[in-house]
């Protein structure tokens, strides 16, 4: 039988990293980072799931108010705006941070952006938090009806999301700050970036759904 | 790929940038004919969902970087049939729960 | 303060309000104390640690799954035979088990099989000999792999505690609400059942995420997926159906555990709640999973009939789309598990004719098995016994299968004994007699030596013989209308079937019994049964080519692929076993403790949630999140196998190789049999 000479993998394409390397490292690397991200994105398909299945709760919820406080009364509809706009622009400036990161492996321009996606995460996450307090404010507490669990429980883990990446976000600083941008931490930030777009996805489907049909039903 | 970095970065940034501008406009779309209220209901209706579903392909385009070049073809498939599961599966529940609904309700 | 620090913990907990109970808390319990006592005695401690707990090995993780399957498969059959045996006895009469103890019986029961053993009995399987197969070292993520591991241990653990403490579910496997909620079963038996399912079906997405990315980027290079073994193929539609069928199951436990701690309405009765909710995703699940469980069967069948009749498997292509074309059915026809629950007719014709339809690929599949074996040289090893009964029994269990799609006699039977008879007609000669096949066929790789034979006919015939006898009797009392779960019946004619049923399940326990024996005898005298050369099966796929046990590093130089059965090949073509001219540094993943870690305080995380020990919550979610963060700030993942001592161990194993005689195909199961055998001409 044949045997494949160590070092040279099948090749992979459509990954760019900046780095000084030598070469065949550079290659190893590359396949390296190809096949996290590839997983990565298996993943974020795998939680697409979970969030389709939130959405197909909730849409079968929509008439389950028992009595309880409505959407017209408990969203407000400004709120959610900012809110798409802040994240909106995070997914931009998240962009912006990992093209610094790609083309001109500049630590001070990536974590400058980076830190301006995180900032931006926060302004969203409060926001919503403000929404939250409001709605238990006028009743709409997840208990008090089978609508109320199910839009808590969608706009609750896609916050729950969010928050996991300002965590990660901060991790990453870390490593930054202990090993640099070299490939590894700069694979992880693809995937961040993979995870922070893939949330202001699933935020379209959350203020289409949730909160416009919502207010108009 | 093209081999000039360079040229690359200056398209991506600028795919960056249109991608925020469309994802915008797509937002303020649905946004505003839900505030004024201007249109008939299902004319909103209408609205809200095809600018999601453009607002959607914009983000995975521009921001996400899925095409149809080779070296993104195990990506696209993916996500290509992880789009027929979801259908499956929320087509499918909305479908058997609506008509349940609709029996016994 | 004591309920700050127990949470709802006291002494009630202990099981001291049945015998029954007691009893088998303490073979639990005495069970644990040997186990640590041996291991201490055998001073084995850093071993265990340093070679098995922290190993991100592919092979070994793989080899503790099956153990964790096997120690599920026990206390679930031994389960099975009490339920058996009650129901013997439960003509007109109580008999010896309470309603409320039968009910947990059989929700451990099917809890157990279906996550607890089936489950890791094939990712184990897949996690040992995939890599081997696709030319690889390991999968695409060693700790990750370690991680899930430990969460399906986690899960499993949890229901051996439930054992000791409290009492389980009653709800039985699918968990439905109402009754699941708060206000029906306000104990903690629910929550042991959520939160071990949870963790198993977290760590089993994980591990579908593994394996596909694995198959995806890891094959060896000219392994096109067009020339992957059929059992890869199989790998990748179960990891596929992981990924995506898992998420709605979590989604389903998580919102009952929802309503159950926070007070929430997705599925109770009261304030706009709708428990089809949880029927509808809980299926979205189940029948994806039920492919999950016989998807790997099909696979291993499909490798150990092509070897065991010394033939190329017929029509590779066709058993492939038929694989796919059932992995993606098999999202389509959730329904027919809630045929009775209220819709309209039409929707229920769609998904029973869906259902019909998977019954094509599957026929497909059966006919090139045999057209495999048609003027094949079959030699009738273990793993071939299993085949040639599955490939009756499953036709009969399919058949029962294609009634049940049709949704007016699914009315007829529905929640009798037809259905379990058909479950189990599938699950045991589908999916049990698949995976004792794989441990059959591959023991010699993953230890060196092979399993006695004899007895693996004598636990054949038990497993056989005891499932005719306690499944098909079920067949009849269903026709005629005996409830499942039931504790007492008041019908006569039921009572001589359940005496039949009865020696089935005592037939079943002696299988069990023998495969105990087995295992012992065969360790005993492993030096007559080893096979060192590593070919024990005239096999056909990459696992082969290897020495057994296979090197830490499984190959020496990845080979390079050019045809389905590639080794057979080479074989052929006497450039098998070639030494590389070269040899070179293997960087390896290094031991990580973060999978044991994960499954330490992933189960402390479930235990504390089942019993409101609120400190120890946020304290194990603590450890489990800390311990992957601060893996992640570690640099020195990787260890370096020299090339000297690949060199050695290589040279060794090839000198050994050259040295041993080929055995005659006739010969293959006597000790003559030392890895090698000659093709027969
Ligand atoms: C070893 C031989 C086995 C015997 C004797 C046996 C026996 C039983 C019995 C008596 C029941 C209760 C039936 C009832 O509802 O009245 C049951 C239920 C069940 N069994 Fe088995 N079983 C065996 C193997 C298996 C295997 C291998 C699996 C799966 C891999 C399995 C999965 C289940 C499931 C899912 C249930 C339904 C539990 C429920 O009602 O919630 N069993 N079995
Ligand atoms: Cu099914």
């Amino acid at each position: 039988m044949a045997y494949t000479v160590e070092g040279k993998g099948p090749s992979h394409i459509g990954i760019r990293m900046s780095n000084d390397a030598p070469p065949s490292h550079k290659e190893e690397a590359r396949a390296q980072a190809e096949e996290a991200l590839f997983g990565f994105w298996v993943f974020l398909m795998s939680d697409l799931i979970i969030f389709s299945m939130l959405f197909a709760t909730y849409a079968t919820m929509t008439h389950a108010l028992a009595g309880g406080p409505g959407p017209k009364q408990l969203f407000d509809i400004h709120s959610a705006a900012l809110e798409t706009i802040a994240l909106l622009l995070s997914s931009f400036t998240c962009g912006l941070a990992t093209l610094y990161m790609r083309y001109d492996g500049s630590v001070k321009k990536t974590l400058l952006w980076f830190v301006v996606t995180l900032l931006l995460g926060a302004v969203f996450l409060s926001l919503e938090l403000h929404d939250f307090i409001a709605m238990a404010a006028k009743g709409g507490v997840p208990s008090r009806s089978g609508w109320l669990s199910a839009s808590w429980a969608l706009i609750g883990t896609h916050g729950l999301h969010v928050t996991t990446g300002c965590i990660w976000l901060l991790i990453m600083f870390a490593q930054v700050a202990k090993f640099g941008l070299d490939p590894l931490v700069q694979t992880r930030f693809m995937r961040l970036a993979l995870f922070w777009h893939f949330l202001d996805v699933v935020w379209i489907g959350i203020f289409s759904i949730v909160y416009l049909l919502g207010v108009i039903s | 790929m093209s081999a000039d970095p360079r040229r690359e970065r200056r398209q991506e940034l600028h795919g960056y940038i249109a991608g925020l501008c469309l994802a915008l406009i797509l937002s303020a779309i649905p946004f505003a004919a839900v505030m004024t209220g201007a249109l008939p209901r299902a004319g909103i209706v209408w609205t809200i969902a095809i600018a999601a579903l453009c607002q959607v392909m914009v983000h995975f385009r521009l921001f996400l970087h899925i095409d149809l070049s080779r070296s993104h073809r195990d990506d696209l498939q993916l996500i290509l049939f992880s789009l027929l599961i979801v259908v499956l599966m929320v087509g499918g529940t909305l479908w058997v729960l609506g008509n349940q609904r609709a029996m016994m309700g | 303060m004591i309920h700050f620090l127990f949470g709802e913990l006291g002494y009630n907990a202990l099981p001291f309000y049945s015998a029954i109970a007691t009893v088998a808390a303490s073979v639990v319990v005495l069970g644990a104390v040997v186990v640590v006592g041996s291991i201490t005695w055998l001073r084995g401690w850093r071993a265990l640690w340093s070679e098995w707990l922290t190993s991100v090995d592919h092979k070994r993780i793989g080899i503790m799954y099956v153990v964790v399957s096997f120690v599920m498969l026990a206390r679930a059959v031994i389960e099975a035979c009490v339920m058996r045996s009650q129901q013997a006895v439960a003509y007109d009469s109580p008999g010896f088990i309470p309603p409320e103890h039968f009910a947990q019986l059989f929700t451990t029961h099917g809890t157990i099989m279906i996550f607890f053993m089936a489950m890791p009995f094939l990712i184990g399987i897949y996690n040992f000999a995939m890599p081997l197969q696709l030319g690889a070292r390991d999968v695409s993520f060693p700790v990750m792999n370690s991680i899930s591991l430990g969460l399906t241990s986690a899960g499993a653990v949890l229901m051996m505690i439930s054992l000791c403490l409290g009492k389980f579910s009653t709800g039985g496997w699918t968990g439905y609400p109402p009754y699941t909620e708060l206000s029906f079963s306000p104990g903690v038996g629910v929550d042991y059942w959520i939160w071990a399912l949870t963790l198993s079906s977290l760590g089993n997405t994980m591990t579908g995420i593994n394996f596909a990315v694995t198959i995806y980027k890891k094959r060896a290079p000219g392994m096109t997926l067009f020339r992957m073994p059929l059992f890869c193929w199989t790998a990748l539609c179960i990891s596929i159906l992981m990924i995506f069928a898992m998420p709605p199951l979590t989604v389903a436990t998580l919102m009952l555990a929802m309503d159950r701690y926070l007070d929430m309405h997705f599925f109770t009765n009261a304030l706009g709640g709708n428990m089809m909710n949880y029927v509808n995703m809980f299926w979205l699940f189940g029948h994806p999973e039920v492919y999950i469980l016989i998807l790997p069967a099909f696979g291993v069948y499909s490798e150990t009939i092509a070897t065991f009749s010394n033939k190329r498997l017929y029509g590779y292509t066709s058993l492939v789309w038929a694989t796919v074309s059932i992995a993606v059915l098999s999202f389509t026809v959730w329904l027919h598990h809630f045929f009775t629950m209220g819709q309209d007719g039409s929707v229920n014709a769609v998904f029973g004719i869906a259902t019909m339809l998977i019954a094509i690929p599957t026929g497909v599949k059966v006919y090139d098995w045999l057209l495999t074996m048609f003027r094949g040289r079959i030699r009738l090893s273990v793993p071939m016994l299993y085949a040639s009964a599955f490939m009756i029994l499953f036709v009969v269990g399919g058949a029962t299968g294609v009634m049940l799609a049709n949704p007016g006699f699914d009315y007829q039977v529905h929640n009798t004994l037809f259905l379990v008879a058909h479950f189990h007609n599938m699950l045991i000669p589908g999916l049990l007699f698949g995976m004792l096949s794989a441990y059959h066929y591959w023991f010699p790789k993953a230890f060196g030596f092979r399993l006695n034979e004899v007895w693996g006919r004598i636990i054949f015939a038990c497993w056989t013989g005891g499932f005719l006898l306690a499944f098909m009797p079920l067949y009849i009392v269903g026709a005629l209308g005996m409830p499942r779960r039931s504790q007492e019946f008041f019908e006569a004619v039921y009572q001589p079937y359940m005496y039949v049923a009865l020696a089935g399940a005592a037939l079943v326990f002696c299988a069990l019994a023998s495969m105990a024996i087995q295992l012992w005898t065969s360790i005993r005298n492993r030096d007559s049964l080893r096979v060192f050369a590593g070919d024990p099966w005239n096999g056909r796929t990459l696992e082969w080519s290897i020495a057994a046990p296979p090197p830490e590093y499984n190959f020496a130089r990845i080979p390079k692929v050019d045809s389905v059965d590639a080794f057979y090949q080479a074989k052929q073509q006497r450039t098998a076993w070639r030494a590389p001219d070269e040899y070179f540094d293997i960087p390896l993943p290094a031991n990580s403790p973060v999978g044991f870690l994960c499954c330490v305080s992933g189960g402390a995380f479930g235990f504390a949630l089942t019993w409101h020990i609120w400190w120890a919550v946020v304290v194990s979610a603590l450890v489990f999140f800390g311990s992957i963060v601060l893996r992640s700030f570690n640099r020195d993942t990787m260890r370096i196998v020299p090339s000297g001592e690949v060199q050695e161990t290589e040279e060794n194993w090839l000198l050994a190789l050259s040295e041993t005689p080929p055995v005659a195909n006739e010969a293959m199961f006597t000790t003559a049999n030392r890895g090698l055998v000659r093709e027969p001409v």
